[in-house]
């Protein structure tokens, strides 16, 4: 009963509520980074050093009115938001933060579930998630979010198809679908994936960059392309989901990428430097995840924007066809590895 | 408990709702995706009677039968906008170019 | 017991909304409820066991199929002002006609199931490997010929449909 019941309960609300404000806080930092990139302080007025400053906004968004255009579909234009953003969050449902600890000598896995095709569960949810775009821009009822949401929705499936493809190799050198398998497989190997597969990583890296609407690719959603993008007629509350999704998306593919290419919760190193084996595994997880949530924002405030014709040759004609070399490389070498090296 | 027959009655229910849903409706794409719901239908029963068997081409039969109905509702789609881009209409009433 | 209450609420969940796919006025509304439709019956998937299908059909047919059929009746309703889409000429008297049929038939088989004795779904004895492992090798050794002309079929429609669609040729 503790077992398959209470404790499940706890983790998914404790991990639904450092989500939510780790996307909170996650608004605050990439202000500060930009203003640091850019030889600014960013916010500093509410709170020490600006620490408060998602409050602010918090309680503004909140308290603002909540405006549904005339003649919008109105069940459809209030459950867009929520489309966008649940499949941001049960994503961490399958996500390893760690291997087992020992909360008041009872053992507990540091992970929600355990599933056997937990990859394809991340890539086939983070595929419904294309519902909110596409539904926002129509239910506005309105030219410019349609057009926006048309091609924000038909840039997002085209990258899935290329990261799918990509991931088709990460899981022919794991052997397993399962994200836990796949972070055991890197530490029997004794190398993390990103040195096998390079080339699937940066795929990864661009792939994911293009699927959560972020910068060079945040055409969709820019202010000054199609006044505004999908999301010009919400306000408010909704308008908030919709970036907060897109904070929560970030991290999401964060987490994928820590824990199919960097090891997930391994240390770094565990032969040759063996006390860094004390930090726990999670705390490697969050610090690993925390450098890739940085290189975005880094990325975001270096950049220029793609233009969408750019954008979508990148995806069909450059990232599909090195995908699927690299899917053709592995395969023959782990032929290779498999028919002679170890017989 | 619940043996394949339940599987069945409720394949065969989902089969009608489509098979109505084919008949009853005007809407073109309507019409489509009735045909989805029939294959789904399909599917639902090689699933439960690959479960029943323990042997899984039941399950290699319904990813075909996903992959042929992809590869139906891209064509079905195309002809649908063709269609659209010439005579304005997606009520099957009025698509009667050959008639006699 | 719980497999009962789950099949019995998973497959209420299905049918009424294909019954909603079917009679709603609204189109977008009709893609919205097969999108749910699709996502209950991959969760009777995964009570079936077969994990792979199920979330191979999330995959396919609601994130991509159904994403295919929503852009279509965007484009379709475009010019269209929101009044005029829904469908004046549907036939309802043979659609009830239909259904009181069906329904009867159903009813057969259920008292029939009900009297002889089937054998329930049991569970799978022996060593399991994955439910994955199992249709991969299916698939790429006994089934490579269909698998192979599958992705041929595909490759046609892609073409076919790319075709159709374009402005000119």
């Amino acid at each position: 009963m503790i077992d398959t019941l209470i404790i499940p309960l706890l983790k998914i609300a404790v991990v639904l509520n450092a989500t939510l404000v780790g996307v909170t806080y996650m608004v605050l930092l990439e202000r500060k980074v930009i203003a640091w990139a850019q030889s600014r302080l960013g916010p500093m007025r509410v709170g020490p050093y600006g620490v408060l400053q998602p409050v602010a906004d918090a309680i503004k968004l909140m308290i603002k009115e909540d405006i549904t255009p005339v003649r919008a579909d109105k069940w459809v234009f209030t459950i867009a938001p929520i489309i966008s953003m649940v499949p941001a969050l049960i994503v961490y449902a399958v996500i390893p933060f760690g291997e087992t600890a020992n909360i008041f000598g009872h053992p507990v896995n540091l992970y929600i579930a355990k599933i056997n095709v937990g990859l394809l569960y991340v890539v086939s949810v983070a595929s419904v998630g294309v519902y909110g775009i596409i539904l926002a821009g129509w239910s506005s009822n309105s030219k410019y979010p349609l057009l926006a949401s048309l091609r924000a929705s038909a840039q997002l499936i085209s990258y899935e198809v290329a990261v799918t493809l990509t991931l088709v190799s990460v899981i022919m050198v794991a052997g397993t679908l399962d994200l836990v398998e796949i972070v055991k497989a890197q530490e029997a190997k004794g190398l993390w994936f990103i040195f096998v597969q390079p080339v699937a990583f940066v795929l990864v890296l661009i792939g994911g960059l293009a699927e959560t609407n972020r910068a060079p690719f945040d055409l969709p959603e820019a202010e000054q392309e199609l006044t505004g993008g999908f999301h010009t007629e919400y306000s408010g509350m909704r308008f908030a989901l919709f970036f907060l999704a897109e904070y929560a998306n970030m991290i999401v593919v964060s987490s994928v990428v820590t824990t199919l290419f960097l090891g997930g919760w391994l240390a770094p190193f565990p032969t040759i430097l063996p006390f860094l084996t004390i930090v726990p595994g999670w705390v490697w997880f969050l610090l690993k995840s925390f450098l890739f949530l940085y290189l975005f924002i880094w990325i975001r405030a270096t950049l220029p924007r793609y233009r969408y014709d750019q954008l979508m040759r990148l995806g069909w004609k450059v990232l599909i066809p090195l995908a699927i070399a690299n899917l053709v490389v592995t395969g023959i070498v782990r032929v290779i590895v498999l028919t002679w090296l170890k017989p | 408990m619940i043996t394949p027959t339940h599987y069945m009655v409720l394949s065969a229910a989902l089969f009608m709702i489509g098979v109505i849903g084919v008949m009853v409706r005007r809407n073109i794409i309507i019409i489509f995706m009735s045909i989805e719901l029939i294959l789904n239908a399909v599917n639902i029963n090689l699933i439960a009677f690959s479960a029943q068997l323990h042997d899984v081409i039941g399950q290699v039969f319904a990813i075909f039968v996903i992959a042929v109905a992809a590869a139906e509702a891209a064509v079905g789609l195309g002809i649908i906008l063709a269609f659209y881009r010439n005579k304005e209409t997606v009520n099957i009433d009025e698509m009667n170019l050959m008639r006699w | 017991m719980a497999e009962a209450v789950a099949f019995y609420v998973l497959s209420a969940f299905i049918l009424g909304f294909a019954v909603l796919v079917v009679s709603a006025k609204n189109t977008v509304h009709s893609v919205l409820f097969l999108v749910l439709n699709f996502l209950f019956v991959a969760a009777l998937y995964v009570l079936l066991g077969a994990e792979f299908v199920a979330v191979i059909q999330v995959l396919v047919y609601a994130g991509g199929i159904v994403v295919l059929y929503l852009f279509v009746v965007m484009l379709v309703n475009l010019k269209r002002p929101p009044e005029a889409h829904h469908d004046p000429h549907r036939r309802t008297r043979l659609g009830f006609g239909l259904a009181a049929a069906v329904l009867v038939e159903l009813g057969a088989i259920a008292a029939y199931g009900a009297v002889t004795p089937t054998v329930p779904i049991a569970a799978p004895v022996g060593p399991m490997t994955g439910n994955t492992e199992q249709v991969g090798w299916l698939l790429y050794t006994s089934y490579l010929i269909p698998f192979e002309i599958a992705s041929m079929l595909l490759l046609v429609a892609m073409i076919g449909a790319i075709v159709l669609a374009k402005r000119e040729l």
